[in-house]
């Protein structure tokens, strides 16, 4: 199909006014008369609260209010459960521990809120948060996952009378069976850490109670914030029509965001509303640390059975997870690792088994790859040693058991994130691994170029894994387009957005159907008074599922724009075109009317209207996948170790990824770019180091290392393979999680390849001084 | 409290005469007391480089700074870098090159490299990456804005 803006990579719109400082992010609101609010944040990770003395801080000059639990009243309560229990799974074991605003009897995690001071600025609130006199009994702390799982001496919630947050098992055929008849079966343990999302811009929020209008208005960069509205609403007793929720613009969402029963979310619309007054949050750096949420670890016991020809009859693996201290959104996290546990590959029999752990530590909930990582490292890291083991090429042992093309729908017979089971919709995986096994020159640098370079004593080595990301899940989203009198088109829906360009990628796909130039299209997302159903910005599916409503509502107002032309040329629908903000008769280009005076038509101030018309030229549609699309690829690096200092360079990166329809390669691109920085950092540098007293050693960027430009490969090159989705009429999969997912296992395959597989690594990350410890073992 | 001082700081060629308290961030100064929120706070302690302004034409961490200390200094921000119908070199680049993603860490790479484009007419890769070592970008895995730099350092060359 000949496409005039869908597959081009137009220039951003939104780019002048970020690159001017034009843009309005959350801490960019200003408002006459407005608060600033602190958080005074608990220093045990497990305690009692014996009591918490504010009268001080009330003193302090500037201080407006101080609050703790008990003054909250009985509009203190438990949050709700941002994604439901998976009662979907046969058998499932789940104790539901919502998220409680400010921490009320007990502390359960470091950094939990104990007290809310509201002041002039926020220098003064953190002054007075300083002379509240709290008196804590500290508890023995669990951080352990195991432990916490078998040790009942320590509870995180007595009345569950166990630390366990869940357990869920599901089989596919019987993996016992097959082992029995396995030529060998190999075990591993695997301990995988993640980290922070580390969005540059911290969280924020800024709740403006109007007396006389009754509205509450909410400025946010959450990533929710139509199920934010919502729970605003219910939890003041305001009908949702009263709160407008307005994501500003965001910098960085990557997870985190998405929640909406944190201490701000809940607790400054109801102070808004008692003092009358607008009230800022916005969090710090040290905050976002300790008290937001991120991923952790997960151990894995994992058991690969295969014939001696390499063909794998099945898998095991049980995994534990910690989940912190409550699990508000549920088991997304180790639900997507369970599905992407089999990756790419044709695994006839699986077994998997979460052991869902409570610990004192901040609350998990999903970070860019969103439990995918862990799933995609065991499978990859198995195969290596298998490889090994059966003396088979590490890349031949893949390309054996690859899912076919003329396999799809292929069905996992896993359940995942969405509760429905997980199928492959399509996709070219021989293909993908092809591209990269080429484009890295796998063959020429196993033969020439490494034994060259080790005969200089050089550590180099190469990894080449494949990955599946599962985007685009329900359950739906919509999207309204409009044709102005003024001849913009102007759409709405209900994701934020966070920098994916969406306000030109949308604009794109409207263009497309609407004959306008992209930028005469006026996007707005995550603004609830703009439109106001959906669920969010998550697990890749702002373009897939967003996306394709928009694509629908815009397909419905072209066909409105030509039934009208069409009557007022008294010519056939078939013999016009819309084109360059016009829809005239083909071969009378003269008869011709601009779309902004069509809808002007279409929407008269006086006189009558047909029977059954709707005015104006807009469409409202909705899009809801049966399960979600799957994008999937292959990566290949070649990567140095310093032998002295253990650091360790890329040379060469490259990706090959099919994430069906591309709207915007570039932005395409870019996603995957962005998505590889945090692969990296997973890999080798990022980090939530937890001691045992469940502090976090290292809640700052000095000790937190994200990836900076000197770590990353000088060129990342990224391949493309195109299986549009059956699922959806553009064919669309997402892709925002694809560069993170697979780095993890390529790096590690690379490490051990460039160290001549003299160590065998089984956790991640690693870094410098554990690569050095496992050299010296 | 009457911990405040009088200070005059020329920013963006306009300057301003307000009473600070002794212990406000420079940043906090910008964003807050003038308005000027183009300047992002991304840590506060020194790290990210969002906060990443020039001071005397050199590029500082405003979160470092009190805004006392700038008294009688001169500062550049991004909004005094280019306008909307016409942007700086370096702004037209990071467009082009999709140099920026959420856009909140750009503000500070803009600024970290205002000098660096002027000084290295043809900059390498390495010194792109070697200069803006210092801030922090989560979205972009920064080679599109080492391809950026390397445009507009093209595009400020004296037309021959």
């Amino acid at each position: 199909m000949d496409r005039k803006y869908i597959g081009k990579s137009v220039k951003r719109i939104e780019d002048p006014r970020l690159l001017t400082g034009q843009a309005l992010f959350t801490d960019d609101v200003h408002l006459e008369g407005m608060l600033h609010v602190t958080f005074l944040r608990s220093d045990y990770a497990h305690a009692r609260i014996k009591s918490i003395d504010i009268s001080e801080a009330l003193k302090h000059p500037g201080v407006v209010a101080v609050y703790t639990a008990d003054d909250f009243g009985d509009y203190w309560h438990v949050g709700p459960m941002q994604v439901p229990p998976p009662i979907a799974i046969p058998n499932s074991k789940f104790h539901a521990k919502g998220l409680p605003p400010i921490a009320k009897e007990k502390v359960r995690f470091s950094g939990e809120p104990l007290a809310v001071v509201v002041a002039e600025n926020r220098y003064i609130a953190e002054d007075a948060a300083g002379e509240i006199i709290v008196d804590l009994e500290p508890l023995d702390v669990v951080v352990d996952m195991e432990k916490a799982w078998e040790d009942t001496s320590v509870l995180i919630h007595e009345d569950i009378g166990t630390n366990m947050a869940a357990l869920v098992k599901q089989e596919k055929g019987n993996y016992a069976e097959a082992a029995a008849k396995a030529d060998v079966v190999i075990k591993r343990k695997f301990h995988i850490d993640r980290g922070a999302s580390g969005a540059m811009e911290n969280r924020g929020l800024v709740a403006s109670w109007d007396n006389r209008t009754q509205i509450m208005t909410i400025w946010t960069n959450n990533q929710a914030p139509i199920p934010l509205r919502n729970t605003c609403a219910a939890n003041l007793g305001l009908s949702e029509s009263q709160v407008h929720v307005i994501t500003a613009f965001t910098g960085g969402g990557f997870g985190p965001k998405i929640m909406t029963s944190q201490a701000d979310d809940v607790l400054l619309p109801w102070i808004s509303k008692k003092l009358n007054r607008p009230i800022k949050w916005i969090e710090d750096r040290r905050e976002d640390f300790l008290a937001t949420t991120s991923e952790r670890d997960q151990i894995h016991f994992c058991e690969i059975a295969l014939t001696k020809e390499g063909k794998i009859l099945g898998l095991s693996d049980i995994f534990y997870h910690d989940t912190g201290a409550y699990n508000p959104y549920g088991m997304t996290v180790p639900l997507n690792t369970m599905t992407h546990t089999m990756g790419s590959y044709i695994v006839p029999n699986f077994y998997t088994e979460v052991r869902m752990v409570y610990t004192n530590k901040m609350v998990v909930s999903p970070v860019r790859g969103a439990g995918r990582m862990y799933g995609n490292y065991i499978m990859e890291r198995m195969l290596d040693i298998a490889a090994r083991q059966l003396k088979i090429d590490l890349v031949e042992l893949r390309r054996m058991n690859l899912i076919q093309p003329d396999m799809y729908p292929f069905r996992t017979g896993i359940t995942g994130q969405d509760f429905v089971e997980n199928i492959v919709d399509s996709g070219n995986y021989p293909e993908t691994l092809r591209k990269a096994v080429e484009m890295i020159g796998y063959e020429k640098f196993i033969k020439e170029d490494q034994p060259k370079l080790r005969s200089q004593g050089k550590k180099v080595g190469i990894g080449v894994v494949t990955f599946v990301e599962g985007t685009g899940v329900g359950p739906y989203e919509g999207a309204k387009v409009t044709v102005e009198g003024t001849g913009k088109v102007n759409v709405a829906t209900g994701i934020a957005s966070q920098g994916q360009g969406h306000y030109t990628s949308f604009a794109q796909i409207v263009a497309e159907q609407l004959g306008v130039a992209p930028q005469d299209v006026l996007v707005t997302t995550g603004d609830t008074d703009q439109f106001d159903w959906g669920a969010g910005t998550f697990a890749s599916r702002g373009m897939t599922v967003a996306g394709t409503a928009i694509h629908l509502a815009a397909v419905n107002v072209r066909k409105k724009i030509l039934k009208l032309a069409s009557k007022l040329f008294e010519t056939p629908e078939d013999e016009l075109e819309i084109t360059g903000g016009v829809v005239r008769v083909a071969d009378f280009p003269d008869k011709s009317i601009s779309l902004g005076n069509l809808a002007s038509r279409a929407n008269p101030s006086r006189g009558v209207i047909e029977p059954g018309v709707e005015p104006g030229l807009e469409a409202t549609a909705y899009y809801g996948p049966p399960y979600g699309a799957t994008g999937q690829g292959s990566v290949a690096m070649i990567l140095e170790v310093n032998p002295d200092t253990f650091e360790v360079k890329i040379q060469r990166f490259v990706l090959v990824h099919d994430a069906g329809t591309v709207i915007n390669p570039m932005i395409v691109e870019g996603q995957i770019m962005g998505g590889v920085q945090m692969g990296i950092g997973n890999a080798f540098y990022e980090e939530m180091a937890y001691d045992e007293y469940g502090q976090l050693q290292n809640a700052s960027l000095m000790d937190y290392l994200i990836p900076a430009a000197t770590e990353m490969p000088p060129k990342m090159e990224i391949g493309h393979v195109v299986s549009p989705s059956p699922l959806n009429p553009l064919g669309l999969k997402g892709v925002g999680e694809a560069g993170t997912i697979p780095i993890p296992a390529c790096f590690h395959q690379a490490l051990e390849n460039a160290l001549d597989n003299i160590i065998e690594i089984t956790t991640s990350p690693m870094s410098p001084s554990r690569l050095f410890t496992l050299t010296r073992k | 409290m009457s911990n405040e001082f009088k200070i005059r700081v020329e920013v963006n060629g306009t300057t301003y005469e307000r009473m600070v308290e002794a212990r406000m961030l420079l940043s906090d100064f910008i964003r807050h007391e003038l308005g000027l929120t183009g300047t992002h706070v991304g840590c506060e302690h020194g790290v990210c480089g969002t906060c990443t302004i020039l001071f005397d034409g050199l590029p500082t961490r405003s979160c470092l700074m009190f805004a006392v200390q700038a008294n009688g200094h001169k500062i550049l921000t991004v909004e005094g870098l280019g306008t909307l119908e016409e942007l700086h070199p370096l702004q037209k680049a990071f467009q082009e090159k999709h140099a920026l993603q959420c856009g909140f860490c750009t503000p500070g790479f803009l600024m970290t490299l205002v000098p660096f484009v002027a000084n290295n007419p043809h900059p390498t890769d390495e010194e792109i990456r070697e200069a803006i070592g210092g801030n922090l970008c989560r979205c972009t895995g920064y080679e599109n804005i080492v391809e950026a730099v390397k445009l507009a350092s093209e595009m400020m060359q004296p037309a021959k």
